[in-house]
């Protein structure tokens, strides 16, 4: 069978190619965009058919997927740890709907924080909504579970969620890969009512999601995922969950780990082997890429049991993602230091690019705002985040998609003026929409800025589903055309641009200003693509 | 055999092009690989690093354990010095001298220099230097990946095979002129 070079986010793209999806949805956010990319740029699954252009956002993306399965056919929607928030709604449900074609939910978390606002672990919603979850420790296992978990949900007519992490989801390696599958002919659910959740039906199909609780460990026991691994010194045990194998034996090579290993990659968590494992061992290390959920579960609430090590004692930092010598110090194993980093060596954060359309809208607007006292800015998830950070320091709030319209409506009730919210314009559709519907409903007095770049410009460039459209949404849900106003952030338009800002600042009620222009990063791709076509 | 190798660079600077040429070339020599990139938002600018393993045995950890990297492959003079923990003993340093200012507070170069000659197994190269005096202005990764070529373990052969693999499609011009850099780097570094 072919061999390819994969990133883990690749692995699963082409495993769900082969393994006969009709469609993948998602919106980007690092570190799941490559899945959807990858599948998006395969001449392969062009020739089958399969859809796999960008959603809204990962709610939307959430239930059309759901809506794929329904039709019988197989889906996969693919997320960030806290694009899983957005799409709860659905997703919490649709383990009691239950699938018809099989339905995996690929969330990637992205462990400390390297492009995210927080580390929450989605095993813990997955655990919430009773959903089978299976964690690969590599790139290859990446690409059968994706096999296994179509065959898992279509079994048990349950939707499946593969979890993944940052290191797994970047981090290239060899897979080999399968025979391919059809797609399924579409066929609706047998029980019409299966994904009626009223309260009498859905009483009785989250009775059979509880009684499927069982037969999902006796998968979880039997697959051959959770491999229990024995070992003759029973001082001590190891747990492992997804990668946390491999930073384990990266530490012990060619066979010279002396002690039973349970290596946990597929939940419920397979309580026979915990079992056998607590029984056989005197002392237990639990070694987790993410929350210690394993971990509590094994202490309970009381932790009178076994020694246990892991990241609720400080054996394991509390937070953060592994690596080998957090592990070998864990193991009390000696490590390297390496040299020092020397003294002048400097950090050097993310910034803006040079030529950034968003330099100049934040530019204008600190000079529009200097008349007023600092805090009066509320932000939102995208490149422009980065103008937080010295030389802008214009915004004063990042905490979900879309939060800033609604935050600075809060505000605005609360007296603040001049209450502003500057907002991207794919994070605009993804989930501020609904907020601006809020303030103009209310004639709340705020400055809405959507800074049109016409891309999803953090996560690389991909199709924003604003594009073309941010004045017509914004006239439909009622903001005055008068202050509806297209600006061009562009050095010689500056003083311009300023006035403009100050005057709406002043306005009473919602005004929407448009700095727009193309993001320099797609700008350039696109005009090398059309040299390299000469 | 065994390499463990740090790529390091600023945002945009090509360090994933080594990265791809060192790991095609290991593939086709049958070798394993692991390759750990950053994306996301650490790309805008900021300093970025890729972790490359490739051996005969084998990898379990995508990420180098720290002091255990063979050497440190840098397209920017300070961004070599940032890994040195990830650096062993016994380890060398290959790097552009030609430093990326996009910070305000850019050290003196001179002191960024000093301190990379004080590890004791050092290749420092004007790559950017180089490359514009071959005509291959965008190719200074290439001259570095060149400068570090006997250190990586696989055959200059097979790296220049890794150079035509990823840069084909993009023509026999931008094949050439990567084919020169790597040339001159490894010329370089002799």
């Amino acid at each position: 069978m072919q061999r390819l070079l994969l990133l883990g986010d690749e692995a699963i793209a082409q495993a769900a190619i082969d393994a006969g999806i009709s469609g993948i949805y998602a919106y980007p956010g690092t570190p799941s965009t490559e899945i959807t990319e990858y599948v998006q740029n395969s001449k392969e699954a062009k020739a089958k058919g399969i859809r796999s252009s960008w959603s809204t956002n990962e709610k939307t993306a959430m239930e059309a997927a759901l809506g794929m399965s329904y039709a019988g056919k197989r889906a996969m929607v693919c997320m960030k740890h806290v694009g899983l928030n957005v799409a709860a709604d659905p997703f919490v449900n649709s383990a009691i709907t239950g699938a018809n074609g099989g339905l995996i939910i690929v969330a990637a978390d992205d462990r400390f924080m390297h492009s995210s606002q927080n580390e929450q672990d989605s095993r813990a919603l997955a655990k919430f909504a009773l959903m089978p979850v299976l964690e690969p420790s590599n790139q290859q296992e990446a690409y059968d579970m994706v096999y296994y978990g179509f065959e898992l949900s279509e079994k048990y007519r349950i939707p499946v969620m593969l979890r993944i992490t940052t290191r797994l989801a970047h981090s290239r390696a060899g897979v080999t890969r399968r025979e391919q599958r059809n797609q399924n002919e579409m066929r609706l659910p047998t029980n019409l009512r299966q994904f009626v959740l009223l309260p009498s039906i859905a009483r009785k199909q989250y009775k059979s999601l509880l009684e499927n609780q069982t037969p999902f460990e006796t998968e979880s026991e039997n697959s051959g995922y959770n491999k229990y691994i024995d070992g003759k010194n029973k001082k001590l045990g190891i747990i492992t969950t997804g990668i946390a194998y491999n930073y384990l034996m990266e530490n012990y090579p060619n066979g010279t780990l002396e002690y039973p290993l349970l290596k946990i990659t597929q939940y419920p968590v397979p309580r026979k082997l915990v079992e056998k494992l607590y029984e056989e061992c005197e002392e237990i290390l639990v070694l987790e890429e993410g929350s210690p959920m394993v971990e509590e579960l094994l202490r309970g609430l009381l932790d009178k049991g076994k020694k246990v090590y892991g990241r609720l004692d400080g054996t394991v930092p509390r937070d953060g993602e592994l690596n080998p010598v957090i592990v070998a110090k864990a193991l009390g194993l000696k490590t390297e230091e390496g040299l020092k980093i020397p003294g002048n060596v400097v950090g050097r954060p993310p910034s803006l690019c040079a030529g950034c359309p968003h330099i100049d809208s934040v530019v204008a607007l600190n000079e529009a705002l200097s008349k007023y006292a600092k805090g009066n800015v509320f932000s939102d998830i995208g490149c422009y985040t980065l103008a937080a950070l010295p030389p802008y320091e214009s915004i004063n709030s990042c905490v979900d998609m879309g939060a800033s319209i609604t935050m600075a409506k809060g505000a605005a009730d609360a007296g603040l003026k001049p209450a502003v919210a500057v907002i991207g314009d794919s994070t605009f559709t993804h989930s501020g929409i609904t907020g601006l519907l809020d303030a103009v409903n209310d004639k709340s007095n705020i400055t809405v800025v959507i800074l049109d770049n016409a891309t999803t410009g953090m996560t690389g460039g991909q199709q924003s589903s604003a594009y073309g459209h941010i004045e017509e949404i914004c006239k439909g849900l009622g903001v005055e055309e008068e202050h509806i106003i297209v600006m061009n952030p562009v050095k010689s338009k500056s003083e311009e641009n300023m006035e403009i800002i100050k005057r709406e600042l002043e306005y009473d009620g919602v005004s929407v200003l448009i700095p727009r222009r193309e993001c320099i990063q797609t700008l350039s791709r696109k005009s090398k693509e059309k040299r390299a076509g000469k | 055999m065994k390499k463990d190798i740090i790529l390091a660079g600023v945002g945009g600077q090509g360090i994933l092009s080594i990265a791809a040429c060192i790991g095609l070339a290991a593939v086709s020599a049958g070798m394993n690989l692991k390759q750990a990139e950053v994306h996301g938002m650490s790309q805008r600018g900021g300093d970025v690093q890729s972790h490359l393993r490739i051996s005969d045995d084998e990898i379990h950890s995508d990420l180098i354990p720290q002091g255990k990297a063979d050497i440190i492959i840098s397209v920017e003079p300070m961004e070599s010095l940032r890994y040195l923990p990830m650096l062993s003993k016994d380890g060398w340093i290959i790097t552009n001298t030609a430093p990326f200012v996009n910070i305000p507070n850019y050290p003196p170069i001179e002191g960024i220099i000093e301190e990379i000659e004080k590890v004791p197994n050092h290749v420092a190269i004007d790559a950017d230097k180089i490359a514009k005096e071959i005509k291959a202005v965008k190719s200074a990764n290439m001259v570095i990946l060149g400068a570090a070529s006997k250190h990586i373990g696989i055959s200059y052969e097979q790296l220049q095979e890794g150079v035509r693999m990823l840069f084909g499609r993009k023509g026999e011009d931008v094949v050439n002129a990567n084919l020169r850099a790597l040339e001159e780097g490894r010329k370089f570094a002799i």
